[in-house]
């Protein structure tokens, strides 16, 4: 295990004030923070070889093409991909997904074909679909959730049949903290011939993911979310399945030969990497991995569940408060989702925000899901690796204060 | 633990018009109707308007959902339309928002807003402007109906 005061030691943020109270950041599924070295690493790159990449004959380019395949690599190790050329850059996990929602899906999804997702999606693992669904006039499918965002894996099994082409399923719920068993589903897929997208958003970044393992075809995920900059992200998918697909951008970089009227396209990955890419993130990315590498994932994941756990049982002493996912840490990621029918979630987040915690309110971009619980907006608190036992209790203390704020009017001290 | 500078945000005016909104009756006649929702945070307004023979506001059902800061805005502009003209409501609903974007506003104007400057925290909260608003927005929305049916 890691040692966590000496991690957020690494984390510059971590000591500011907010109304000059410690900040207590209780918000990683929106975003994480930094650790000096990814800040360095930006820093580093404009500072010491920016340059472009891939064509430059000249030093600062190949030190700078270096680097960034070099994090191209990094990533690559981290998922347990067995090449880099599977790791495509992307902006974040929403573009990674369209990516496969305007190439591979236009090509394979038919008529009368079924795209299979569950009914907590995020909406960058649910708008695309239904566009796909809408174009091609094929049929979107919902594997049903219970209350908890837990799904029956037989009924899961009957709406996987053979008309499924693709499965697109989330890994971590964003909203309940729910995990899916996405390897169990995509053995079922696989088995029928479909192929499986998993969205890795909120899974990547907090337990070991290993896409060999899970045979998927596609994982998306954000490097914002894992320590990275934002504005980088990442489409992994298995070779076969890239080589066959079409460019998603065209133009510079991604062509091999051009005449008047015809072109050629590059070799795997940047195929499907048009333009001057996003190098000083990606790199940067590669440092994020290179952090989170040296804590562990699977110590990650202990620090998480921990946290959850502890979290869940505080939650318990607030009275009147509806929190939802998983009872069983084991079956969640570190995010809890809680609403108070006294106190709208945006009322509540404000008061919190007066006492320097940092949480999330809102539909969470889980709109359908919000209306099938019958909630505007929950607020939600997300752990990662530099949050503590003690912030939590200030959040649970905060919440209740706030609560009496709003039901007796008198702040509490 | 005190809330840094909340009862600015929560002045007791505010907290006690979404404890007790005003003007929540459903009518069963009227010559403005219309609904409003930011489908953000499910903030959601429906606003009803019967005029009298001058065209001034005889009644007005105002209910909401959502935050408090929501609820009381549409309780405080019932309260602030009554009896007024559509002419005086077009006029203080530019008002209004002038004010709480913290446009600068004659001695007159601000005279004019009476109780909704008790709105004022607001102006350090942008990211609840959405939530004062969408009552005014709602209400413009229904006037401009009306004006145009």
């Amino acid at each position: 295990m890691f040692d966590t005061e000496k991690v957020r030691q690494d984390f510059p943020i971590l000591s500011r004030k907010v109304y000059d109270l410690p900040l207590i950041y209780l918000d990683n599924a929106a975003t994480s923070q930094k650790p000096r070295s990814v800040i360095q690493s930006l820093t580093s790159y404009y500072e010491e070889y920016n340059s472009n990449v891939h064509r430059g004959v000249h030093s600062l380019s190949m030190e700078a093409t270096d680097q960034y395949e070099d994090a191209r690599k990094k990533v690559a190790q981290f998922i347990g991909a067995e090449e880099p050329e599977s790791i495509v850059w992307t902006r974040n996990t929403t573009e990674s997904i369209n990516l496969v929602a305007k190439t591979w899906a236009q090509r394979n999804i038919n008529a009368g074909d079924e795209i299979v997702v569950s009914q907590i999606e995020h909406h960058s693992n649910l708008v695309p679909w239904q566009r796909v669904a809408k174009q091609k006039n094929a049929t979107l499918r919902f594997i049903p959730m219970a209350n908890d965002g837990s799904i029956e894996m037989d009924v899961a099994d009957s709406i996987i049949s053979e008309r499924c082409k693709l499965l697109a399923i989330v890994q971590t719920s964003n909203s309940l903290g729910t995990i899916h068993p996405v390897k169990e589903l995509a053995l079922r897929a696989s088995s029928v011939g479909a192929k499986v997208l998993i969205d890795g958003a909120q899974s990547v970044p907090h337990m070991p993911v290993d896409v060999t393992d899970l045979n998927c075809d596609f994982l998306a995920f954000s490097g914002h979310k894992m320590l990275g900059p934002t504005g980088i992200g990442v489409l992994y998918a298995k070779r076969d399945v890239l080589e066959q697909m079409e460019p998603f951008l065209t133009g510079g970089e991604m062509v091999l030969q051009v005449s008047y009227q015809d072109a050629t396209w590059n070799e795997l990955p940047m195929r499907f990497e048009a333009g001057t890419p996003n190098i000083a993130d990606a790199i940067a990315l590669g440092a994020a991995v290179d952090y989170l590498s040296s804590l562990g994932m699977e110590n990650v994941r202990i620090h998480e569940t921990q946290l959850t756990q502890y979290a869940l049982e505080q939650f318990k002493t607030i009275e009147d408060l509806d929190v939802f996912g998983p009872t069983d840490p084991t079956k969640r990621g570190g995010i809890v989702s809680f609403h108070s029918n006294d106190v709208h979630p945006h009322d509540l987040g404000t008061l919190l925000d007066r006492q320097g915690i940092a949480i999330r309110t809102g539909h969470h971009c889980t709109m359908p899901l919000m209306t099938k619980l019958g909630l505007p907006a929950t607020a939600r608190a997300s752990f990662y690796i530099y949050n503590t036992e003690a912030e939590i209790d200030l959040l649970v203390d905060g919440v209740k204060s706030g609560l009496r704020y709003f039901n007796d009017g008198v702040p509490s001290n | 633990m005190a809330f840094h500078q909340i009862d600015a945000l929560y002045h007791k005016v505010i907290l006690e018009h979404s404890t007790q909104p005003r003007n929540t009756a459903v009518l069963s006649t009227f010559h403005v109707e219309t609904n409003g929702l930011n489908p953000f945070c499910g903030d959601e307004t429906h606003i009803q308007i019967l005029l009298d023979s001058r065209e001034r506001v005889d009644k007005i059902g105002v209910q909401t959902n959502g935050c408090r800061i929501n609820k009381a805005s549409g309780s405080m502009l019932a309260e602030a339309i009554v009896g007024k003209s559509v002419s005086e409501i077009e006029n203080l609903s530019v008002l209004f928002k002038r004010f709480i974007k913290s446009d600068l506003l004659l001695p007159h104007d601000v005279q004019v807003l009476g109780n909704l400057q008790n709105m004022e925290g607001v102006k350090n909260a942008p990211i609840r402007m959405k939530c004062v608003l969408l009552a005014w927005s709602t209400l413009d929305d229904g006037i401009c109906g009306y004006r145009n049916p």
